[in-house]
């Protein structure tokens, strides 16, 4: 077992992910603050939130250090999340047409 | 040209590693059996809130309504300036500055420092504290004073109350079972417990801690930001 080796990580990546998170929180928070829209809003909010999570993940969680067994094993899963959100997106694209054409929400009642 | 052929070859010792862990005759994933179990604990979580930001987005995309405007809705008045979203950015950063005290916690919990590794969890576990409380004035604010419920608001689509009460109040639930867990493992450091044990343990509540801190960055991105 290297555990005990593995697992001394300088300080210095740690407080450098900090700060880094903190300024990409600055960062999405200023999206809004500034009132962003539309495709613009949608992109830095995406792009802000997957660096977020990939710092969080890779180095606070310590998964870049970690084995490509376990690796493997926690990613590959997600695949299947991926296909459902696709897979409900078109089905409530679908229930939202439905209810435009069906429900006349513009006739006030 | 050497820089990707020295990349593929990375690439195959990272695969073959795996065909070897899993092919030698011993335990497929070597580490910590607790720390193992987190970790499926968490893939689990993971689909959890999946599922529950999946419903979200399929009220939202479905509903006919307007949906409510909720950078107004959780904007707060400072010093007479009107700033949209305040509380939750404030949020943002309490879960973030919690996040790095409990990275650096487990640090000097394998440098064996005990001290400093009770006084890092102490202070995650009060951060985490301060973002229940602030969660619970988030919660009063809109019940009481915006009259958003479960069933309807006066801001547009109604399925607002339902997904807002649900998914925050889902990972409200996973902030307070882990200041919990905080303070039983703080006091077991104080106790100097894992001197005996093995700090681990630390690590283990450290994972657990940053999957809620990563919740929330996917909740703050996808439920108040969007």
């Amino acid at each position: 077992m290297n555990e005990a080796t593995e697992q001394q990580h300088p300080i210095g990546i740690f407080l450098k992910v900090w700060l880094l998170l903190f300024v990409l929180s600055i960062f999405s928070y200023m999206v809004d603050y500034f009132q962003l829209q539309g495709y613009w809003r949608w992109s830095l909010i995406l792009i802000f939130m997957v660096l977020k999570a990939a710092l969080i993940m890779s180095v606070f969680m310590h998964f870049m250090w970690e084995r490509f067994a376990l690796q493997f094993i926690l990613l590959t899963p997600l695949f299947a999340i991926a296909i459902f959100v696709v897979m409900m997106a078109w089905e409530s694209d679908y229930i939202h047409w439905t209810r435009l054409a069906f429900l006349s929400f513009d006739s006030g009642g | 040209m050497n820089s990707t052929d020295a990349k593929t070859e990375v690439d195959a010792g990272r695969l073959s590693g795996m065909v070897t862990d899993w092919s030698a005759d011993k335990q497929a994933f070597d580490m910590h059996w607790g720390k193992l179990m987190m970790w499926v604990f968490l893939l689990g979580d993971t689909f959890i809130f999946s599922l529950f930001l999946v419903g979200y987005m399929s009220v939202r995309m479905s509903a006919a309504e307007p949906w409510p405007p909720t950078s107004e809705i959780f904007a707060m008045e400072l010093f007479g300036i009107h700033f949209p979203l305040l509380l939750i950015a404030i949020m943002t950063f309490i879960l973030i500055t919690s996040s790095g005290t409990m990275a650096l916690a487990v640090n000097y919990g394998y440098r064996k420092d005990r001290k400093k590794t009770f006084l890092l969890i102490l202070a995650t576990a009060l951060l985490g504290t301060s973002f229940v409380g602030l969660q619970a004035f988030e919660w009063t604010k809109l019940i009481v004073d915006e009259g958003i419920r479960p069933w309807g608001n006066p801001f547009g689509a109604e399925q607002f109350g339902a997904v807002f009460f649900m998914v925050t109040g889902f990972h409200g639930m996973h902030v307070t079972g882990g200041v919990i867990y905080l303070f039983i493992v703080a006091n077991k450091v104080r106790r100097g417990g894992y001197d005996r044990d093995g700090y681990e343990s630390v690590e283990i509540a450290g994972l657990y801690w940053h999957f809620v801190d990563l919740v929330w960055v996917f909740i703050f991105a996808f439920f108040y930001l969007w």
